[in-house]
């Protein structure tokens, strides 16, 4: 044990948490991917230095609250309006940083078409994408992305896809737009996928800054209350499940 | 016994016990402990401290930050 | 001297903007008011004063651009007709509860449902009792003239960055599409970045340097939203205690009172002459302000005047906020045509008669 009280000493520390995340507890369930997305955006924007010029867009649902996390000027937008919020920031103040943060809900079905037309535009932002497959804030409702046959608050006996439809592969509709410079579908339930999760964030923020237009970044994410499994289970039900239907990499880098 | 060329410091009171960063690690040095911490969580500890090669998977998986990674510089190795 | 122009309601809007240095105009076409995007496109303000102009895909986009400008301090703006106002109320209580200045221009038309591209003022009780959810107000200006829909651009700013909390201009489809001459104001800068922080430190922009800033409308703690509720009300009751506004028109040996604003009002000038002609001693009270409305004056002729007339495009909504303001002390009753049908001066002069002095 002296071995490693000897190690423990500031001039060998490889990992901490970075000054830009705040120390407020996050209020996220134990095991929940937002607040590892929340740590690498963080992450990118102290190792960036733009600080100071980053304006982030929080939206409805569990992560509306991620103002407390992070650093940063925020904006608190209505359900799925974070790209609207957005394209009035950036538009007004070209010359600094800004980023959305939503989930499949907000980006993906309430405000389909603010994502849509922001992307279709090239409003130089980034937008983060959180893809868990639920409604996680309102107890575990289906998703534009819940998987066909998975169970849910609302789709107790499983996604009926002839009721309901199949889910929304909404980041492969936006790399089709012209307005999309980069589109990625990421995870972070591995140290491995962290590391590169961590990449696309910030080739998305040095996008913004070479005004390339806008840049996506999917995070496959885990509901372990949602899902009603542990966090390691999910991270396995995740791989199973949800990476056939959102496979991971890029689906646009120009 | 192996030599410990690593060691991490988790905020117990911060840590929810979610066990992501038991998977991540390849040594196996960490465990949840027995005991709970304010929250009632088991918190993860250093159950194996010779173990640990101060990789940080840990400490990059933790969704809630509460893991220090720190690895003795390659001199110690010798 | 100022610059004279022939011009529109609906342009005079833009060109005002422009000249007062508005930083952002976010908007989607809707008839009676497409000619203020229309305007602004052409006069292409962003190579002139720096103004962002963009035709977003929905009305719903168009407010939440608003609101993200807005929480940067620019002044910015939208306008729109009655549907697409019904589709900016989420908007409306966002900016309100975010405690954001901004200004909406509703360029009123009738209603129900698509209604008609018609005049109306139809969307009184939207404007001035909520729209949106939540106990929250707007500042709302009725302008009456060409002049007013130039001159309420920078006022409804002013007000809106005053009390931090947005302003409505609801005008009509007369008003909009109606050329009169307009005395136009001097060109003003925009406020710089420099400007915008000094006065109004709540920005977000960035935070370089300063603790961060949070623009929001959540308080999930319900003493905090509470006491955040009560901060809004001592604000509405500040503005109502300092921000009224209105005309009187031949009041002063008056037996008969018309209350009416923007359009209405116009045509009760002429109804006022026509019945004075008649032998009937009839004034008009024109709000300038709907909210804050002007209840203490409208209590006082309660004590002068055999009845009241509230002249509107609707099927009487002011006419609820008259008889609140005189308390039963006398009879108020409500004219006016809707559905995009304008009464004319004669028929409300009949109504008078009418419903008030025959009755």
């Amino acid at each position: 044990m002296s071995e490693t009280n000897s190690i423990i000493s500031p001039e060998n520390i490889v990992y901490k948490k970075s000054p830009v995340l705040l120390d407020n507890t996050m209020h996220y369930c134990p095991g929940c991917s937002h607040g590892t997305v929340h740590k690498l955006i963080a992450e990118v924007i102290e190792e960036m230095g733009v600080q100071d010029i980053t304006i982030g867009v929080a939206p409805v649902g569990c992560s509306v609250l991620a103002y407390n996390y992070i650093d940063v000027d925020w904006q608190e937008a209505a359900h799925g309006r974070a790209p609207a919020l957005a394209t009035g920031i950036k538009r007004l103040l070209p010359e600094k940083v800004v980023f959305s943060y939503q989930g499949d809900g907000d980006l993906a079905a309430i405000g389909t078409a603010e994502t849509i037309h922001a992307c279709n535009r090239g409003e130089n932002i980034v937008m983060v994408f959180i893809n868990n497959g639920i409604y996680g804030m309102t107890g575990g409702q289906m998703a534009p992305t819940t998987l066909p046959g998975m169970k849910a608050a609302t789709c107790p006996q499983g996604r009926d896809v002839s009721h309901d439809g199949m889910p929304i592969k909404i980041s492969d509709l936006l790399a089709q737009l012209p307005g999309t410079c980069y589109v990625t579908r990421q995870a972070v339930h591995t140290p491995a996928n962290v590391r590169k999760t961590k990449k696309a964030l910030r080739k998305a923020f040095e996008n913004q800054l070479a005004n390339k237009g806008t840049s996506l970044v999917e995070v496959v994410a885990t509901c372990n209350s949602g899902w009603k499994m542990n966090p390691v289970q999910s991270n396995e039900w995740m791989e199973e499940n949800m990476f056939p239907m959102y496979p991971l990499g890029d689906l646009k880098d120009e | 016994m192996a030599k410990a060329k690593g060691a991490i410091v988790v905020d117990t009171a911060a840590c929810k016990g979610c066990g992501v960063c038991v998977t991540a690690c390849p040594t196996k040095v960490i465990e949840l402990a027995a005991e709970v911490n304010g929250k009632g969580y088991h918190y993860a500890y250093m159950a194996n401290p010779e173990s640990c090669i101060g990789c940080s998977n840990c400490g990059i998986v933790c969704p809630d930050t509460c893991i220090t990674v720190y690895r003795a510089k390659a001199v110690a190795t010798a | 001297m100022r610059e004279l122009k022939l011009m529109k309601g609906n342009e005079a809007i833009a060109e005002a903007a422009i000249r007062c240095g508005v930083d952002g105009y976010f908007g989607y076409p809707i008839t009676p008011q497409s000619e203020v995007m229309e305007t602004l496109m052409d006069r292409a303000p962003w190579d002139s004063t720096g103004m962002v102009v963009l035709q977003a895909e929905s009305e719903i986009a168009s407010i939440n651009m608003v609101y993200g400008g807005a929480g940067c301090g620019k002044r910015v703006m939208t306008s729109s007709s009655s549907p697409g106002i019904s589709l900016m109320q989420e908007g409306l209580t966002y900016l309100a509860g975010a405690e954001l200045p901004c200004v909406v221009v509703n360029v009123v038309r009738g209603g129900p449902g698509l209604g008609t591209i018609q005049p109306a003022q139809s969307d009184y009780f939207q404007s001035v009792k909520g729209g949106g959810h939540g106990d929250y107000k707007l500042i709302t200006l009725a302008p009456a003239s060409v002049q007013e829909m130039a001159d309420f651009v920078e006022l409804a700013f002013d007000l809106a960055f005053k009390y931090r909390n947005p302003a409505m201009i609801l005008s009509d489809g007369v008003i909009g599409q109606m050329m009169e001459k307009v005395e136009l104001g001097e060109f003003k800068p925009r406020w710089t970045n420099e400007y915008i922080e000094k006065n109004y430190p709540w920005v977000t922009m960035g935070k370089n340097g300063r603790e961060r800033n949070i623009i929001t409308s959540v308080q999930l703690e319900p003493s905090v939203q509470e006491a955040f509720n009560h901060k809004l009300q001592n604000k509405y009751r500040e503005c109502e205690e300092n921000e009224v506004r209105y005309e009187e028109y031949m009041c002063d040996d008056a037996e008969y009172l018309f209350v009416a604003y923007g359009s209405s009002a116009r045509i009760c000038q002429k109804s006022v002459e026509i019945a004075r002609e008649k032998g009937i001693k009839v004034g008009l009270l024109r709000p300038i302000t709907l909210w804050p409305f002007p209840t203490k004056q409208i209590a006082h002729y309660a004590d002068k005047v055999k009845g009241m007339l509230s002249v509107e495009m609707s099927a009487g909504q002011m006419v609820e906020d008259v008889r609140l303001s005189v308390c039963g002390k006398v009879p108020v009753d409500h004219f006016g045509r809707f559905g995009g049908a304008v009464h004319s001066p004669g028929e409300v002069v009949e109504a008078l008669e009418n419903k008030l002095i025959k009755a």
